[in-house]
């Protein structure tokens, strides 16, 4: 059996799903432990917060932002590409 | 740098059960809960952490065809054969039978376990869609009343609440690998699994008395984007179908596998995040739509009937009984259809112009709330990425227009031969205890032949989990083979031999692009073999050569395995069926027409000794529903 330690390497995307505010994160890893796909590192193992290694695994559900305790912690953000557009209903229907 | 978790991989474990569960989805859980009820001790291995793993994890707004709720006015028989006759037949009557006439139990189950299921507020009091003395709120069909407005992002902790209540052993984290059979009798019987810790590479042999497979149904089979990954299906992205898998290698039938639909649903490239773009469908029914001048898109009634009111967007029409509306609803007959907003072609003939909007400023406050807050809020992947992000933005539902794309809910049009396993796929073939041709293996959710929904999923994983603990009753723990057990992990482990070699990534997109290229949108027999031909060479000649630095990469190359070999069940089961269906959206440039009545039948495929079987099985084996649900609603009866 290969005996060459597991190393971690992150898997790094054109992409940044997520964001973690190191003042505000108090590192209790609940968003990494809610995370179906696990694409977390939890805090302390390098950073004092989690951060993404596999970020183009995210699948954008939101799980780990409803997981944590403390608001504003870690934020999710859909690529630049897939933020919809909406409009001020008045530039567009004219009401009698 | 240094991997966070402990290095297990010398370790070989084994733990037994009298009922393994594989999957903690909304069935999986359901399954641990109802066999636990009966006294069994459970076990539930889950890939990712059944807190909020699955599709329903974060949530989901509708909870469909519960037709014993107290407003209800269609009966569990009636709905069900509006579903079956509604696909041609091509539709799981034992699955809906199940989910029409137990998903009111289970809703109340949730509820008991600190599931929201009713307004209990009063936010929406006095609203149409509210039945004041219940709570109760409902969707699509206001007078008919089937499908309820649901708090699912509270539904996922309740059940994982119960579970430990109950001393369910749950293993997070632990990937189902490798389903263990033995001979029973001279049949193939599931005795356990194999199951390998996505963090440790810890290898467990779980042995069990039954097994309930709840992995729901294959990914990324078509569509893959190797930068983005995780956005390129509709379902979470660690979750590809390797019950298929793992049942395809062990024996397991499955029908209607030949089916796939062209793409619907994704996030990446033309696409859009689902729920999150101006549309009318599902949770956006039945907003308001205007086009880009301003004027509203009529809505009509299955007879054309232009609808000037909104109340009627959620009504039958005259001499209609009840509407269909929903997850394995596509395009309706006209004994079913609902009110719509006219064809996209037609609306373009008419001069209505690009692009529309989704217009919540001018609906009736309370559905403008339901749609933007509760809907928008309580779905899958919208609490966060749509309601608070697009909040955050300044989008509010009283003032902007959320514009549409391509030609609405999909918000893309996808080529014919990106496909996808969607709406109503394939899966696994079953009887009345939805038991598997593998004995004590059953089977829940989405991984039941023309399966989706919440509600089917928890209705269906509860029934899987009784009869499981029933069958449990009957069957002796068997022993694993200890050189077999010794094989298979060496094999699981493998990939971790390798340091230098391909990325699990290259593989997935070579699998993709062959599946486009030789079971594209138009089949024939020397395409189909072809792709045959290619997927098994990318089994002996590059899964090999896959290499992984840690556990989490080696859970990504066991996953493209599944997905080469789910992508050989799919070949096959194109084989076997030769003459084009449509209900099925199966076609064949060398259909053979002499075969069209003889096919009218699920054909099922499975694997023995090597070789492909093929069989097959009336449209309606279930026999009547409503006797066979008696029959085997309280105990496990073996036809
Ligand atoms: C965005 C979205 C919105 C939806 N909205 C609705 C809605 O409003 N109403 C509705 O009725 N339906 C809705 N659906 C469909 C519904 O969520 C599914 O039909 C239902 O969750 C299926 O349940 P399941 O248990 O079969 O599968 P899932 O809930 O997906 O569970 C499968 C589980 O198996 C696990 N798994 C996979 N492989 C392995 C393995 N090898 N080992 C261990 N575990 C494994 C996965 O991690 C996952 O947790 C929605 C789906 C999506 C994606
Ligand atoms: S959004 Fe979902 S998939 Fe992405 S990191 Fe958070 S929990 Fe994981
Ligand atoms: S859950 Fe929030 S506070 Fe806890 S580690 Fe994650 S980001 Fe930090």
């Amino acid at each position: 059996m290969n005996k060459t330690p597991f190393s971690l390497e992150t898997v790094p995307c054109s992409v940044s799903p997520l964001s973690f505010d190191p003042d505000k994160c108090v590192g209790c890893n609940a968003c990494v432990e809610a995370c179906q796909i696990d694409v977390l590192v939890p805090a302390g193992a390098v950073k004092s917060t989690p951060f993404a290694a596999w970020p183009g695994e995210c699948w954008y559900c939101g799980a780990c932002v409803m997981e944590c305790p403390v608001s504003g912690a870690v934020t999710l953000r859909h690529p630049l590409m897939n933020q919809a557009r909406f409009v001020e209903a008045e530039s567009v229907i004219k009401r009698v | 740098m240094q991997w966070p978790y402990q290095d297990e991989r010398h370790v070989l474990a084994e733990e037994t059960c009298d009922v393994l569960v594989l999957g903690g989805g909304l069935a999986g859980c359901h399954a641990a809960i109802a066999a636990a009820e009966q006294g069994k001790s459970v076990i539930l291995l889950e890939k990712g952490a059944a807190r909020r793993s699955g599709a329903a994890g974060t949530g989901f707004d509708h909870w469909e065809m519960a037709c014993k709720n107290p407003g209800c006015l269609v009966t569990p028989e009636e709905m069900t054969m509006a579903l079956y006759q509604e696909q041609g037949g091509y539709s799981n009557a034992i699955g809906h039978m199940i989910e029409t006439s137990e998903g009111w139990d289970r809703l109340q189950d949730i509820e008991k376990w600190g599931g929201k299921i009713r307004d209990t507020k009063g936010e929406f009091a006095g609203a149409p869609f509210r039945d004041d003395k219940t709570g109760l709120m409902y969707a699509y069909d206001y007078t008919n009343r089937y499908t309820l407005r649901v708090w699912g992002t509270t539904f996922k902790p309740a059940m994982t609440g119960r579970m430990k209540a109950l001393g369910v052993r749950l293993y997070d984290r632990t990937e189902a690998r490798t389903l263990l059979t033995c001979g029973v009798n001279g049949r193939t019987a599931a005795c356990g699994c194999i199951g390998v810790n996505t963090r440790t590479a810890r290898v467990t042999v779980f042995r069990a008395r039954a097994v309930v497979l709840a992995m729901s149904r294959p990914a990324r089979v078509w569509l893959f984007n190797a930068d983005t990954p995780g956005l390129c299906e509709f379902r979470p992205f660690q979750s590809v179908g390797t019950g298929h898998a793992m049942g395809w290698r062990a024996g397991m039938a499955f029908t209607m596998m030949e089916k796939s639909v062209r793409g619907e649903f994704s996030a990446a490239g033309r696409s859009f995040p689902p729920y999150g773009t101006g549309n009318n469908h599902n949770t956006w029914y039945a907003a308001s739509m205007v086009d880009a001048r301003g004027c509203p898109l009529p809505y009509v009634d299955r007879d054309g009937r232009e609808l000037t009111t909104v109340d009627e967007r959620y009504r039958p029409a005259p001499g209609q009984k009840f509407f269909l509306k929903g997850g394995v609803i596509d395009e309706p007959r006209y004994e079913w259809r609902g009110p719509e907003t006219l064809p996209f072609d037609e609306l373009i003939r008419r001069g209505y112009r690009l692009p529309f909007y989704a217009d919540l400023t001018s609906m009736p406050d309370e559905e403008r709330r339901v749609i933007w807050g509760m809907m928008v809020g309580q779905e899958a992947k919208t609490r966060v990425p749509i309601y608070q992000n697009y909040t955050e933005r300044g989008f509010d539902p009283k003032k902007h227009l959320l514009q549409s794309y391509g030609n609405g809910w999909q918000s893309a049009a996808f080529l014919d031969q990106e496909r996808q396993l969607f709406g109503a796929p394939g899966g696994t073939m079953h009887d009345w205890n939805l038991e598997t041709n593998i004995l004590n293996a059953f089977v829940a959710g989405d991984m039941l032949f023309a399966s989706d929904c919440a509600g089917h999923a928890c209705a269906t994983g509860h029934w899987a989990g009784r009869h499981a603990a029933w069958a449990a009753n009957e069957a002796d723990l068997l022993p694993a083979d200890r050189d077999a057990v010794e094989a298979e992990r060496r094999s699981i482990l493998a990939p971790l031999e390798n340091r230098d070699g391909l990325d699990w990534r290259e593989v997935n997109a070579a699998v993709s692009k062959a599946m486009q290229n030789y079971c594209g949108g138009v089949k024939n027999d020397d395409l189909l073999l072809q792709g045959l031909q290619l997927i098994r060479s990318f089994r002996t000649d590059a899964l090999g050569q896959i290499a992984c630095r840690n556990p989490h990469e080696l859970t990504r190359a066991h996953e493209v395995g599944d997905i080469l070999d789910v992508s050989e069940l799919i070949l096959e089961a194109c084989l076997a069926r030769r003459c084009s269906c449509s209900a099925l959206s199966f076609e064949r440039s060398d259909s053979d027409e002499t075969r069209r009545d003889a096919e009218r039948a699920f054909l099922t495929v499975k694997k023995s000794d090597g070789k492909v079987v093929t069989g097959r099985a009336p449209l309606d084996y279930s026999g009547d529903v409503t006797t066979g649900y008696e029959r085997h609603k309280e105990g496990l009866i073996r036809e």
